[in-house]
């Protein structure tokens, strides 16, 4: 009797335990996407749990500020449609476009060379096969500072400063040793018969790779896609390196980056921006989060 | 293998050389960058910093996450829970740096609080409201809160994948034998995760050492609060010094070496296996 009081206590505490950690992981989010539907007078001068009562007094004006990148004075003047002004402003509209024309390139370039080169690795034979890939292991974590300075003046002799080809070029280079290592060990440890039954069969390794590997690698691709993605659309510092400081490339996490260092007058349209930005991410966490984790603990070392 | 060549052997290389540079990277200086990395007291400032993010960041995060993925492998809504935990990782560090803005937003004692940490201390009797951000005894360690917000899902998520791989066959016996529940995580769970704990240790060090983002975004660097990745970005863009900045990349490759030596044996351990 007296043990099942204990474990009954102990277990109101586990469940305490977690039940905290998880309002204090998601109290924060949860308050600014409140704030970011407030007034900006309010933002300024209350907390954001003081709008949790009814009335409820919530606006989007805030999210069309911020992707228009003018004030609401401003857009009832005649002029450019707003759809307009959120692609061609100087607001977030501009900078989503521009995450997602970093992204997703970003996002395939990688795969599919790297998909060539594990294929290569985990099954063709050539010399120096296993050294290559020691080297492609070791390249995991070497710190991507290392790489800035030599990269930024080489774009700078070629003109790939400020460009997207220079980002997603990097980008393509810095998720290389992630994707390959990944899908080497994938690849790898399909059955070989599959393999060896193929080339008796007359298949060529390209048509092996084409018709039977990448098949069966989906869900690891798909994986990899989704990290690679993610990683790329929350870069910062590849994007503060090689872009400069020009806005109409900018993407949102240089924009909101940017945002936040101007002190003041846009401070009340940060947690709309900091919303908009995180969308995506949220969308892709939610529908495809098996493959998310799937990614990370596949390899655990990215770099 | 083209573009590992351009993007990532051939820089190293380069910055080997660059980092013995002067100042317009034409004249050779022999160790003076290095000199000035290890004396400058903003440097050194930043090199503390550092070792304190190393210290309080990784130990926080890998022995939360543990505790986490133990504690939520007990009840029935574990997914949602980690679901809730492991989110800020899906999000960016800017965002995330926003969010904690709002969080450790101060104001002057006797004014409405609009940020919540500091609404909490103004209701609590004999606290003061605290400039989370400003004030230097404290800014560093609000910054690495925000980290540890951001990485305990990772540690979490991957230490929980350790912690079901165990035969639940060893855990029923240690129960069957009496063992309570804190002896079961110690001398079980603790010891047969050894491994994996590791890895995860290694990837927050690793984390750890080029931690940019956070420090950008919330106070720049300033007011004590500068790491060694921003510094290397100070020294690119405001100061122009390509040979102090590649004096502090090449101390960040130097201090990753052990975490490639470690990924390199556990590699050949587990080719070794197949």
């Amino acid at each position: 009797m007296k043990e099942k009081v204990v474990r009954g206590l102990s277990r109101s505490l586990v469940h305490m335990v977690i039940i905290s950690i998880c309002l204090a992981w998601t109290l924060p989010s949860f308050g600014l996407l409140v704030n970011s539907f407030r007034s900006r007078r309010d933002i300024v001068a209350t907390g954001w749990w003081t709008s949790l009562k009814t009335p409820f007094e919530l606006t989007v004006e805030n999210y069309m500020d911020v992707l228009t990148g003018q004030s609401q004075y401003d857009r009832k003047k005649p002029g450019p449609s707003i759809l307009r002004h959120m692609i061609t402003g100087q607001g977030m509209g501009r900078a989503f476009l521009n995450s997602l024309i970093i992204s997703v390139p970003s996002t395939f370039i990688p795969i599919m060379v790297a998909a060539f080169a594990a294929y290569a690795l985990a099954w063709m034979r050539f010399p120096g096969r296993d050294l290559l890939f020691i080297l492609v292991v070791a390249l995991l974590v070497v710190p991507l500072q290392m790489t800035l300075i030599p990269i930024l003046r080489l774009y700078n002799k070629l003109q790939l400063a400020g460009t997207f080809l220079g980002v997603w070029l990097a980008h393509t280079a810095y998720g290389l040793p992630y994707a390959i290592y990944l899908l080497r060990n994938f690849f790898r440890a399909l059955p070989r018969g599959l393999f060896e039954s193929a080339s008796l069969d007359g298949a060529s390794p390209f048509l092996i790779f084409y018709r039977i590997v990448i098949p069966l690698s989906i869900p690891s691709i798909a994986s990899l896609a989704i990290f690679q993605f993610l990683w790329v659309w929350n870069d910062l510092l590849v994007a503060l390196i090689y872009l400069g400081g020009t806005r109409d490339v900018a993407p949102l996490t240089m924009h909101i980056s940017s945002m936040m260092s101007s002190l003041g007058e846009n401070w009340h349209l940060l947690p709309a921006g900091a919303f908009i930005s995180m969308v995506l991410p949220l969308i892709i966490f939610a529908t495809l989060q098996p493959y998310f984790v799937r990614g990370i603990l596949a390899g655990s070392a990215k770099g | 293998m083209f573009f590992l060549t351009v993007y990532l052997i051939y820089p190293i290389l380069n910055t080997a050389y660059i980092s013995f540079l002067g100042n317009g990277s034409e004249e050779f200086t022999g160790l003076s960058n290095y000199w000035y990395v290890f004396t400058n007291a903003d440097m050194l400032a930043a090199l503390k910093n550092n070792l304190l993010w190393l210290l309080l960041f990784t130990s926080t995060t890998v022995s939360l996450g543990l505790v986490i993925a133990f504690l939520t492998d007990r009840v029935r809504y574990e997914a949602g829970a980690k679901a809730l935990i492991f989110l800020p990782m899906a999000i960016s560090f800017v965002a995330a740096g926003v969010i904690w803005r709002f969080m450790f937003e101060f104001r002057p004692a006797g004014v409405p609080q609009i940020g919540l940490l500091n609404a909490a201390m103004d209701s609590l009797p004999g606290l003061e409201p605290v400039a989370w951000l400003v004030n230097p005894r404290v800014n560093t360690f609000a910054l690495i809160g925000v980290g540890i917000w951001v990485w305990t899902g990772f540690c979490m998520v991957i230490l929980s994948a350790g912690l079901k791989s165990i035969p639940i066959g060893i855990l029923e016996a240690a129960r069957i034998d009496g063992a309570s529940e804190w002896r079961i995580f110690r001398s079980i769970i603790v010891p047969m995760m050894g491994t994996t704990i590791l890895v995860v240790a290694t990837t927050m060090v690793i984390i750890v050492l080029k931690v940019f983002d956070i420090v950008y975004v919330m106070t720049n660097g300033n007011l004590g609060t500068e790491v060694i990745a921003n510094r290397m970005y100070k020294e690119m863009f405001n100061y122009h010094h390509f040979g102090r900045a590649s004096a502090i990349a090449i101390i960040l490759l130097l201090a990753v070496i052990p975490a490639i030596v470690f990924n390199l044996r556990r590699f050949r351990a587990q080719e070794a296996m197949q």
